[in-house]
């Protein structure tokens, strides 16, 4: 799907967090929101996921006005991964099951619980399916929230930090398990993330805010020590390590 | 994305699991019926199964079916109803304001029940007041008791809503809330006591203590009227509370309202206790130890924790009842002073052990 955002301004409290953002993101492509804390990266999820409502700005997937939509039809056309979720004893695939919640009438069918299965094989979630999500660690829970929102069949997925509560092996797990679905299954995604070399690695496409607004967006290509310098206000080095560059914070 | 679904094979564990958890509630509900039998046929007089089974197929209006049809029914049919919908009213309410020490009791809801119902007899004059101990309360106009009892639950609600919104995150903020609530609306009921007279006094302090033998046929209907559409909504709507258990964000981006479905699970819940607290007066914890008993057995999967809870409820209070009536025999206790002796102590373990989220 394509992803085309023009405008987009959202204050908070009177206060101004996002300023005339725009940006398109095109099918099959990943993006990378990135930038310093507080800088609005949730919240332009938010907005996207209709979590929360811009003032002004048009948001449009397939052409397709997001905000004139009914919250069920967005839940059919994108899922979001947030950065925590509530856990409780339910098994791992109640938990993915509920992912079904925008498709279901009165009760679920017969497929919507095939389907869970076959993401559950796809994922090689097996040995955790009947296990409760409050048991699992970190790494596994993200998995299970992330089969969640595959589940959901959207064709645009949004991740809010989807490795921040993890460690390095997991991070590099969840992230090569992402790209694999988001390639392999006509999505499109879009998400956050802290860590900008791996987020280099990972995504397509990368959108830099600063001062509520888009700084610079394009692929790998914009990447240059200026740019990450005026971004986040420290001098850095871009190396490159197997043709990828590599951003080091200090000036040499 | 279009998930392919022809090539896997069946989910066996899955279908077997839930599968257990269906004949565990319908196990449940078996025992619930047997429980009611033995309801009716146990009491000062011993009435044997056959002989109820007998009265239902043909009523004769004897003495047997008397005591069948006009006492024990009702009785029983009372602790049935109102066991359900305090069970139903506690796990939406646990669910919606995602926290495990909710219930009617706990919150204070009852109490502001019981003010509003309070208010209504003796201010409105919807009742009058007697001094015989087995007939303590005579509701004369059961709308405008149930309307005031509802407009104090209301007023608890949204006190609890407010606080929702702002403090969520701190279940212990909202218990104490609750217990603010609940100090509130009983200083209302005892300024109203103490424009009544001795007698007036005694019938609602007795009024109070939750009692499932008052209601009468009529006052019945009207509980089911109320209790049973709220259950068939709250189940309806499992899916939305199974999705507000992962979290508003969540629930949101799976196309719940979230905002106007915890609303009305709280209108409902309100409205079940309302309607209670009128006709029963306050029977406090089965809304809270039901659906926690039953957490522990089936888990937190609102497809089965509701109807589970509802005939967990419906059980514990039914059963409560049944010893009240025979441990002093041929007095009868109070059901709502047992629930407190068996609730009270069970409430202060899982404030202190606190691991069920």
């Amino acid at each position: 799907m394509i992803l085309d955002v023009a405008g987009l301004s959202f204050r908070y409290n009177g206060r101004s967090v996002l300023e005339d953002v725009e940006f398109r993101v095109n099918r099959h492509e990943i993006l990378a929101i990135l930038g310093p804390n507080g800088v609005g990266k949730t919240t332009l999820l938010r907005c996207i996921n209709t979590l929360v409502r811009p003032h002004s700005g048009t948001i449009l997937l397939d052409d397709r006005d997001l905000l004139a939509m009914r919250r069920d039809e967005v839940a059919r056309l994108l899922a979001y991964v947030p950065q925590r979720s509530e856990t409780g004893p339910i098994t791992a695939f109640d938990a993915i099951l509920l992912g079904r919640r925008p498709h279901i009438g009165w009760d679920i069918r017969r497929e919507d619980i095939l389907k869970v299965h076959a993401i559950i094989e796809k994922l090689h979630l097996g040995d955790l399916a009947l296990r409760p999500i409050n048991s699992m660690s970190g790494g596994e829970l993200q998995k299970v929230l992330i089969a969640r929102a595959l589940v959901q069949e959207p064709g645009l997925l949004l991740l809010d930090e989807p490795t921040s509560s993890l460690d390095l092996k997991n991070q590099v797990d969840i992230l090569a398990f992402l790209r694999m679905i988001v390639k392999g299954h006509s999505l499109t995604a879009i998400l956050t993330m802290h860590d900008i070399n791996q987020a280099i690695r990972f995504a397509d496409r990368f959108l830099f805010l600063k001062d509520m607004r888009v700084f610079a967006a394009g692929t790998r290509e914009i990447i240059t020590p200026e740019l990450i310098g005026e971004v986040y206000g420290l001098p850095v080095t871009v190396v490159k390590v197997n043709g990828m560059p590599y951003v080091i914070p200090g000036s040499d | 994305m279009h998930l392919e679904v022809n090539t896997s094979p069946e989910p066996d564990g899955y279908l077997h699991y839930i599968r257990q958890k269906g004949l565990f509630i319908a196990a449940a509900g078996l025992c619930l019926i047997l429980l009611v039998l033995v309801a009716i046929a146990v009491g000062s007089s011993f009435i044997p199964i056959p002989e109820i089974a007998a009265v239902f197929l043909s009523p004769s209006g004897g003495g047997v079916s008397n005591i069948v049809m006009n006492v024990r029914l009702p009785r029983v049919l009372s602790a049935v109803i109102a066991g359900a919908g305090l069970a139903a009213a506690g796990v939406v309410m646990q669910s919606v304001l995602r926290n495990p020490l909710s219930s009617p009791y706990t919150l204070g809801v009852s109490h502001a029940a019981a003010f509003g119902a309070a208010f209504a007899i003796t201010v409105l004059g919807a009742g009058s007041l007697s001094h015989l101990i087995s007939d303590s309360v005579v509701v004369r106009n059961p709308y405008i008791v149930t309307i005031c009892a509802f407009a104090g639950a209301m007023c608890a609600t949204t006190a609890l809503l407010v606080v929702a919104k702002y403090r969520s995150s701190q279940p212990e903020v909202m218990i104490l809330v609750g217990v603010a609530l609940a100090a509130l609306f009983t200083a209302g009921t005892t300024f109203l006591q103490y424009f009544s007279s001795a007698d007036q006094i005694a019938a609602i302090v007795f009024w109070t203590f939750g009692d499932v033998g008052r209601a009468t046929w009529s006052d019945l209907i009207l509980i089911i009227a109320i209790v049973l559409p709220s259950l068939g909504y709250f189940l309806f709507r499992r899916w939305d509370y199974n999705a507000i258990d992962a979290g508003d964000e969540t629930a949101h981006s799976l196309g719940v309202n979230v905002e106007r479905i915890r609303s009305f699970a709280m209108l409902l819940s309100s409205l079940i206790t309302a309607v209670v607290v009128s006709f029963l007066g306050i029977i406090g914890f089965i809304g809270l130890v039901s659906p926690h008993m039953m957490r522990r057995v089936i888990g937190s999967d609102q497809r089965y924790l509701l109807p589970a809870s509802c005939i967990a409820g419906a059980i514990l209070l039914l059963g409560a009842d049944m010893v009240a009536r025979l441990i002093i025999a041929p007095a009868v206790l109070p059901v709502g002073v047992l629930t407190a002796f068996l609730g009270a102590p069970l409430f202060i373990y899982l404030l202190i052990g606190r691991n069920v989220p």
